[in-house]
């Protein structure tokens, strides 16, 4: 299959799952598989702009005053979201995270000289070798999907942080949840 | 009644004067033990014929014997006479408590050293089977204390100790979200720790190199991972591998020159070798799955790894040359980071057995005499003592991730831990 006919064939699945969000009743969205709720969701990202207010020095240094800080901080803007959840030893995008990495894909499309690097984190069950493998998929499953919806291949780079530095520092499958994740971090 | 399933713990700060500490608060814990242990008693060595030494030289000794899981060792509680050379020992008292072997010994000052002798005594005859004398520096009576261990370990077992050697590991601490990566070498035993390296950016995968000189390791300083070589006495340190995708799971040749290394391009993950002289490196596997955590077998012409290429994680051994992969592990669906013994002739492992809970396992190279050796948890990062005996690795306990020591005999487990830290992969020295 050539590069061509695989985006085209990814975006009807995608455009598939997108519908079938859409017809996803509020019970079902909920909670899933990872026993989550939206409610928790909201809150976790709540803890991790707490996180990059405390050490997001080097994040936003270069961008202070600018319209993409209060983009990023401003909780009713899209790009205020920047981390999405994946499932255990899995690094495929889930359908509820697909409008976040839409968001961020418009905004990097139009803004062409905007990079950002895509940070993909496992939790700790595994090895650290393969669980530095597994980040990097996940990191690269979100470039790929960010690029699909418009963003740049240039813009982008991935690094795999695998289980070495965990959002959440339990041991419990809470943390885990929160731990397998792939943050976008604009510099 | 002196069943080593006893528990002894040590506060190390609590111990007398313990001054050369770099650290704080090192918690050790031995528990277990084994039926066909030897039995022993190592008598405290006295200063001067009364007072004690700044380090207690027989408990130093006692609990690596025990900690071996090969001897049983005398509780001090039950010595009937606290003997210092072989002429004031009333040997039927050993006989009435069952001792087969003694340790007897004593200290001198001498200025600002120590000479130090002791015997080892068969219980059984009378007669010495060893004894020697030493002169150190104060702050050296702990290394002596493993010289001695490892002598008494291998003239009662026929095999060298593993007393005397090191162990590296890496600790996170997270202070209110400020978090603080350190590389840490210490004693075998736990004690003494030293950092080698401290970043506010992730550590991982610490490897020595086989003349126990080097370290290998992953730092993310850069921001991703890159694989650095360190010298551990001046601290002289290099970036070796910074290809572009993931530089991990640095593991060094028998003859030093080369390093087993992990990269990915485009999402595939290999093993490659990377020659330390030219930079140069050789592509060892190729396959879409992860294949990563190579090691080298002793004698340098293959090399074990990890892949998931059958679905679950399982060890293959493949060519220096990437020729000919067997896969050497199949009980059960999840089998990684192998570690080889020094005489190439038993992989352990980390192995989730059917309740789901990952452990140790030992096996022979060729898939013979599988064994779980731990009761599992989160065992990870097991890695080999240099004599074969022991295992080492980063468990879970009581909530808190430090280190464990298994030893192929018997049951003997201790755990590390250090508060307010986490302690992870775990890398035992040549």
């Amino acid at each position: 299959m050539n590069r061509k006919s695989l985006y085209r064939w990814l975006l009807i699945a995608l455009m598939a799952l997108v519908l079938a969000a859409c017809a996803t009743t509020d019970e079902e969205r909920v909670d899933d598989e990872e026993g989550l709720t939206d409610e928790e969701l909201a809150a976790m990202d709540r803890d991790r702009d707490r996180d990059i207010d405390a050490r997001g020095v080097e994040g936003r240094r270069l961008v202070e005053g600018s319209e993409l800080e209060r983009m990023l901080n401003d909780p009713d803007s899209p790009l205020s979201r920047r981390t999405v959840y994946f499932a255990f030893d899995s690094s495929e995008i889930r359908e509820r995270d697909v409008s976040i990495l839409e968001a961020h894909a418009a905004f990097l499309a139009d803004h062409p000289d905007q990079r950002i690097t895509v940070e993909g984190h496992t939790d700790e069950r595994g090895s650290p070798e393969y669980n530095l493998a597994l980040g990097e998929r996940r990191a690269l499953a979100v470039k790929r999907a960010l690029v699909l919806y418009g963003a740049g291949d240039n813009q982008i780079r991935v690094v795999s942080y695998g289980e070495e530095n965990p959002a959440a520092l339990g041991s419990d499958e809470d943390s885990w949840a929160r731990n397998r994740r792939g943050e976008l971090v604009y510099r | 009644m002196r069943k080593t399933s006893a528990r002894i713990r040590l506060l190390l700060l609590g111990l007398l004067l313990a001054p050369v500490l770099a650290r704080a608060e090192l918690v050790i814990e031995i528990t277990g033990g084994a039926e066909t242990a030897i039995p022993i008693a190592v008598v405290p060595f006295a200063l001067d014929g009364e007072g004690s030494l700044p380090v207690d030289m027989a408990q130093v000794i006692d609990d690596n014997l025990t900690r071996s899981g090969q001897f049983q060792t005398l509780a001090r509680g039950e010595f009937i006479e606290t003997p210092s050379r072989r002429e004031d020992v009333g040997f039927q008292n050993w006989r009435a408590l069952g001792i087969d072997n003694l340790v007897v010994g004593s200290a001198e000052r001498d200025g600002d050293s120590y000479r130090v002798r002791y015997e080892l005594l068969d219980v059984f005859t009378g007669r010495r089977s060893e004894g020697k004398s030493y002169r150190v520096a104060g702050d050296a009576l702990r290394t002596l204390a493993h010289v001695i261990s490892d002598e008494i370990y291998e003239n009662l077992l026929g095999r060298p100790g593993a007393f005397n050697s090191r162990i590296a590991y890496v600790t996170m601490e997270d202070r209110e979200g400020d978090r603080r990566w350190q590389l840490i070498v210490a004693d075998a035993d736990g004690y003494e720790p030293q950092t080698v390296l401290t970043s506010t950016q992730p550590l991982m995968s610490p490897a020595w190199s086989p003349d126990g000189e080097k370290l290998a390791y992953v730092s993310f300083e850069g921001r991703r991972s890159e694989v650095f070589v360190q010298n551990v006495g001046s601290g002289e340190r290099e970036k070796v591998a910074s290809f572009e995708g993931i530089n991990s799971a640095p593991a060094w040749s028998p003859d030093s020159r080369r390093l087993s290394i992990t990269r990915s391009r485009g999402g595939q993950t290999d093993v490659f070798v990377l020659d330390l002289n030219s930079r140069e490196t050789r592509q060892v596997t190729d396959s879409s799955s992860i294949d990563t955590e190579a090691v080298w077998m002793p004698d340098g012409r293959s090399l074990l790894f990890t892949s998931d290429r059958a679905g679950g994680p399982q060890i293959y051994r493949v060519s220096a040359d990437g020729s000919g992969t067997r896969r050497l592990t199949f009980e059960g669906n999840y089998n990684a980071s192998p570690t080889v013994s020094p005489d190439g002739r038993e992989i352990a492992m980390v192995h989730r057995k059917s309740d789901g809970r990952f452990a140790i396992a030992v096996q022979t190279i060729d898939g013979g005499n599988f064994r779980v050796l731990t009761p599992g948890g989160q065992d990870e990062s097991p890695s080999f003592a240099p004599n074969g005996a022991m295992v080492l690795y980063a468990t879970r306990a009581n909530g808190r991730s430090v280190l464990g020591t298994v030893s192929l005999f018997g049951d003997a487990r201790q755990t590390m831990s250090t508060a307010g830290e986490r302690i992870r992969e775990p890398a035992w020295s040549p």
